[in-house]
């Protein structure tokens, strides 16, 4: 899931310093799991805001904020708090604060949260991240550990001089990407992939901005309205 | 004196020291240190933004010690710039004479001096590697033809005493297949280790130049002990420098460094001083091991 991180509420309030009314909206999916945007976050954040001297005119948690159209009926059920607010704080990843910034074009619709990456859960409250969403799986040769991720460097053909004792450079708290991976691959008697010469990493698979169209939903390819990128 | 590439090629015992370039533009004392080196050493490293700290170009400074008589090891990181950028400098490179390059992937960010930086590592060690070996024949990353290939000589680093060292060497083999002519290695201290690390060296077709750290005082020592990656100063030199005293610290260090050459002699292709600042003291010690 994406992991977030609540923003300061110095700065919300900053953001806010223009308005008087607040709508908040949060998240059903990640940032519900990540306790910045669920029921609770919501009740916490809208007593801050009135705390702050604004008046909230209602909040939700949507199923998903970064499913646009689903959202936006969403929102709109809301009737009246939403309308009259001048102001949406969302409590999502950039993701949910963006499907609800084009559809209230004509509100403040400010980010509450920071998004930082997408992540596995350790527990509640922690997270690592493994994937970085690079467009190119290489998980088959790597024992299924991401040096792409998981190497400070990103690098492919294995652990540069900074490792010390199995540890990263950046950090004595850090295990090697390329020490894991070598353990891992050794269990799995499969050392020969650590031969392998890995070319320079194709940085065009992951487009900016990334696009995807699926074969399968070819006939739902008509992008519906307020779906515009 | 023979340059870097046909002493290596003719079997000699190599000599290598290297400079950090200036931060900031005043060159005066890295032109004065590398003077005294002139006739002494077979070449000369130039630091690119070493530990991440910005500094003047690896490329401007290689030029400046190739004017002086100097044969420049370019060093060159992934960390700064992108595959344009280090292709586009390795032609430069060409251009401007000089012959060798140290292939690196470069120190992180977080350890440097600009830590808000955005780190690029578009390429890595292995794969600049290759590329070098890609434009020596003609052609750029993408294919094209080079009007003009470069003719660079590549080489490489290794860790000897990395722990655990199998990754590195596997890691080591790679930059051999891909074209590293030389390696010069992260500082020795085991010289029992280093002995086993040649044995595997000697399957490949390639040559070692064994690092060796000028230390100054026992204090150094344990920095590096600590903080330095696969470095690692066993307690007896610490013992000797700390038996030394301050004033004569350094005179014993480098009787410490001239020891390691003369032993290494016998072992390896040659040697990399490194003198981090103190280069001017690299022909004593020289002198002092006998070279």
């Amino acid at each position: 899931m994406i992991i977030t991180k609540q923003k300061p509420f110095e700065v919300i309030k900053e953001y806010l310093r223009d308005n008087k009314k607040v709508f908040i909206v949060g998240c059903g999916e990640c940032a519900t799991l990540c306790k910045t945007g669920g029921p609770d976050e919501i009740a916490e954040m809208a007593q801050m805001l009135r705390d702050a001297g604004k008046e909230v005119t209602g909040g939700f948690v949507a199923i998903a904020p970064c499913n646009i159209v689903g959202t936006k009926i969403e929102m709109k059920k809301q009737g009246e708090p939403v309308r009259e607010a001048d102001a949406v704080i969302v409590l999502s990843c950039g993701a949910g604060v963006g499907s609800i910034a084009e559809t209230y074009e004509d509100k403040n619709v400010i980010p509450g949260c920071d998004s930082l990456f997408l992540g596995n859960t350790i527990r509640v409250g922690s997270y690592d991240e493994r994937c970085m969403t690079c467009g190119e799986c290489i998980l088959e040769e790597t024992g299924g550990i991401c040096p792409v991720t998981t190497c400070a460097k990103g690098l492919l053909n294995g652990p540069c001089g900074g490792m010390n004792n199995g540890k990263c450079e950046i950090s004595p708290d850090i295990e090697c990407a390329w020490v894991r991976i070598y353990r891992r691959l050794e269990k799995k008697g499969k050392l020969d992939r650590m031969e392998k010469i890995h070319e320079a990493k194709d940085y065009s698979k992951h487009t900016k901005p990334g696009v995807f169209e699926g074969e399968k939903y070819a006939k739902m390819r008509k992008r519906p309205e307020g779906g515009k990128r | 004196m023979k340059r870097f590439k046909e002493a290596l090629e003719a079997g000699d015992f190599v000599i290598t020291a290297e400079c950090g370039p200036p931060k900031g533009t005043d060159i005066s004392e890295l032109k004065e240190h590398a003077k005294h080196l002139l006739g002494k050493v077979h070449a000369l490293n130039v630091t690119d933004n070493q530990s991440s700290v910005m500094r003047a170009g690896s490329l401007s400074i290689s030029k400046v010690l190739l004017d002086m008589g100097h044969d420049p090891i370019y060093q060159l990181t992934c960390r700064d710039r992108n595959r344009l950028a280090i292709q586009s400098d390795l032609l430069s490179a060409h251009i401007l004479g000089i012959k060798n390059v140290l292939c690196l992937t470069g120190d992180s960010i977080s350890v440097g001096d600009h830590k808000e930086a955005k780190a690029v590592f578009d390429l890595e060690s292995v794969q600049l590697l290759k590329l070098v070996d890609t434009m020596n024949n003609g052609k750029d990353m993408a294919g094209n033809d080079l009007k003009g290939a470069t003719g660079l000589f590549a080489g490489a680093v290794v860790t000897p005493e990395a722990n655990p060292v199998e990754p590195q060497l596997m890691k080591f083999s790679k930059k051999v297949r891909v074209g590293a002519k030389f390696f010069q290695t992260q500082a020795i201290y085991d010289i029992e280790k280093f002995k086993t690390f040649m044995e595997y060296s000697r399957r490949f077709d390639t040559k070692i130049l064994a690092g060796i750290l000028l230390l100054r005082s026992a204090g150094m020592a344990n920095f590096l002990n600590a903080n330095v990656p696969g470095i690692t100063v066993p307690q007896h030199l610490i013992d000797e420098l700390k038996a030394a005293g301050k004033e004569k610290a350094l005179d014993c260090g480098m009787d410490i460094a001239a020891r390691q050459i003369k032993e290494l002699k016998g072992i390896c292709d040659g040697v990399h001083v490194m003198a981090i600042g103190l280069e001017d003291k690299v022909p004593e010690i020289l002198k002092r091991a006998g070279i």
